[in-house]
């Protein structure tokens, strides 16, 4: 039995946020993070480990990067990081991105008993797109924002949050799980984790790796596979400021306004 | 470049929960006739349950002209297999140009699903929608920093331009699907506005209900149970005054709860909302939280208690027609985005507040 985990490594959106002149988003002046609701799935994981002894596997789409942050996922555990990479997928948006990882996943092999693991959404793209389409491209049956996972022999328990409460879902393996930051708490890297993890190799899946599989096709990946297109990018404009209250009366000063504009 | 001549109408998928339709739908369907008129086709309501099909007439009394209903046990409750299936089956049978999915936990548990098989664009949780480019450009010289006059557009473009926040609000993208039909988008709740309900329309409605294939085989997971939060359900997105609180009220939480539920009533019968670090804490539950990752309301007014107004924050009620922020710290960036503010401490300020209130009501 296995758990493949897949993570993304994402500038840190709650920090200050760089933008260029241009309106894009300056990535390489921002501190980068995993992504928090992919450090749910890893701890998910990791669980299932300690319960079940399978064998952890983190798999991450990107720069060479990402390397760092997939050694930090094997010092807190997983057993093997394997690294997507490669120019031919650059500028993939998420139909794109979800066929090249599924066919990293294809190539790790996703046993009868296997669970795949992923955030519920990125903090930088906040689509929540890929882990559906990674389940459709694998044939395997999906269940979302996961709060709580329970194994039931072959199967798999879960909460799965609504806005107004939740369902509970059982689901067969194999399966994938999207995972949201209640589920729980990620657990800290290890000292001996992290020495380990610098001798740890990360297997490289490049274009020439992925390519006899049938999802990757030129029409597939990348930019030129990618059904959506950015047509502009732009930032708000900053809303201008208000009117400071000052003095003792603050509170009789608002109410006055208020009423006087028919607030109240 | 493809032939889409026989992809027409908008399609809005109505999203029920055990037989009741979701406050979505009727934004989307109100937007979707926006649309429509834009592209001159019809709006379509696709609705999937188990004896559902009175619903459409409520559907279309939002703007809907027909209603394609697929009834089925198997459909009562959400699965993503059943509705995926059936979605796809309709969409390959009648093959609508736009497609518009609630950016809900179910939408959005179903949108990727089928755009991944339909082989098509999706753009998630969209706040702005426009086919005509002039109508795009009023929204980009009211809402960007882009010098519309020295830029050149495309004016005969037909695409539909799905614009959403990203980067948790601090960029703004407008995102096309030009090889690809249909056009999919989640829409985010609480932003699109709900037209008036139009009696005549709603009985003039054309129940549509074509065959489909289901079997219980097709559904690889099963609905155990539905549970509803133990707390009363909160309407954020519905409420007109929003009294929010943030780690501010720290000092004494349940006595910054209580006054901002008293400010908020004395406003006018309001709701309490929270920021993130609030739902964190676990002083309210998730059901109150503003923001990026909990709703985007835009009520007539909203008080900011304690809050410093962190990006993530300002996203989800930056819209709000009039802001009041009541903050301990000068700098919070909370005082960019009011219209009103007191540096202060809420504890001191806001019996004040409620008391100034009831007086200048009585007035």
């Amino acid at each position: 039995m296995k758990a493949i985990v897949c993570v993304k490594q994402v500038p840190d959106t709650s920090g200050k946020v760089a933008v260029k002149e241009n309106g894009q988003l300056d990535r390489a002046s921002m501190a980068t993070i995993t992504n928090p609701d992919d450090l749910a799935a890893l701890e998910a994981a990791l669980r299932l480990k300690d319960a079940t002894g399978c064998e952890v596997v983190a798999v991450s789409m990107g720069p060479f990067t990402a390397e760092s942050m997939l050694r930090e996922c094997i010092a807190r555990g997983a057993d093997r990081a394997v690294l997507i990479s490669g120019r031919e997928f650059g500028g993939s948006d998420t139909f794109a991105t979800s066929q090249i990882i599924a066919a990293g996943i294809n190539k790790i092999g996703v046993g009868p008993e296997d669970v795949v693991f992923c955030g519920r959404q990125a903090i930088d793209g906040d689509t929540a797109q890929v882990g559906p389409q990674i389940a459709e491209k694998l044939g395997l049956p999906q269940v979302t924002y996961a709060a709580e996972i329970e194994k039931d022999g072959n199967s798999l328990i879960v909460k799965r949050l609504l806005e107004d409460g939740y369902m509970k879902i059982k689901v067969q393996t194999p399966c994938l799980i999207t995972c949201v930051k209640e589920l729980n708490e990620p657990r800290y890297m290890s000292v001996p984790g992290i020495f380990s993890c610098f001798d740890s190799e990360i297997e490289v899946l490049d274009y020439p790796a992925l390519q006899d599989d049938p999802l990757i096709e030129v029409d597939t990946i990348g930019l030129k596979g990618s059904p959506t297109n950015v047509f502009k990018s732009f930032t708000p404009p900053q809303k201008g400021a208000g009117t400071m209250l000052a003095g003792d009366d603050v509170a009789n000063q608002l109410a006055t306004i208020l009423a006087k504009k028919h607030l109240i | 470049m493809a032939d889409f001549s026989e992809y027409k109408n908008v399609w809005v998928f109505c999203e029920q929960r055990q037989g009741e339709l979701q406050t979505t739908d009727f934004e989307l369907v109100s937007e979707a006739t926006k649309l429509a008129s834009e592209l001159g086709c019809k709006v379509v309501g696709l609705l999937l349950g188990d004896n559902v099909k009175g619903l459409a007439n409520e559907i279309a009394g939002y703007g809907a002209d027909e209603v394609v209903v697929c009834e089925s046990p198997l459909l009562k409750d959400y699965t993503t297999d059943a509705y995926a299936k059936v979605l796809c089956d309709m969409v390959n049978e009648f093959k609508p140009e736009v497609l518009l999915i609630g950016a809900t936990n179910i939408g959005r548990d179903l949108a990727p699903r089928i755009a991944a098989r339909l082989h098509t664009g999706l753009t998630a949780d969209a706040t702005h929608l426009d086919i005509d480019t002039k109508g795009y450009v009023e929204y980009l010289r009211e809402s960007s920093t882009i010098d519309v006059d020295n830029t050149t557009f495309d004016w005969e473009d037909r695409n539909l331009k799905m614009t959403r926040p990203a980067f948790g609000g601090h960029l703004m993208a407008t995102i096309i699907c030009p090889r690809f039909r249909p056009q999919i988008s989640t829409v985010r709740p609480g932003v699109m506005k709900k037209a008036a309900f139009d009696s005549a329309k709603a009985q003039a409605v054309k129940v549509i209900e074509p065959a489909f294939e289901l079997s219980a085989d097709d559904i690889k997971t099963e609905v155990l149970s539905i549970e509803k939060a133990a707390n009363k359900l909160v309407d954020l997105i519905g409420a007109d005054i929003i009294v929010s609180v943030g780690r501010g009220i720290g000092k004494d939480v349940e006595k910054g709860i209580a006054l901002a539920q008293e400010l908020a009533d004395v406003l006018g019968g309001g709701v309490v909302g929270a920021s993130r670090a609030v739902t964190d804490a676990g002083w309210l539950d998730a059901a109150h939280q503003v923001g990026q990752t909990g709703k985007t309301v835009h009520p007539k007014i909203y008080v900011a208690l304690g809050i410093s107004g962190a990006i993530q924050h300002t996203a989800g009620m930056q819209d709000s027609e009039c802001i009041i922020a009541i903050n301990k710290n000068e700098t919070a960036p909370i005082f960019g985005v009011a219209d009103y503010g007191i540096v202060g401490d809420l504890f001191k300020v806001v019996p004040q507040l409620i008391e100034e209130i009831k007086k200048a009501k009585v007035a």
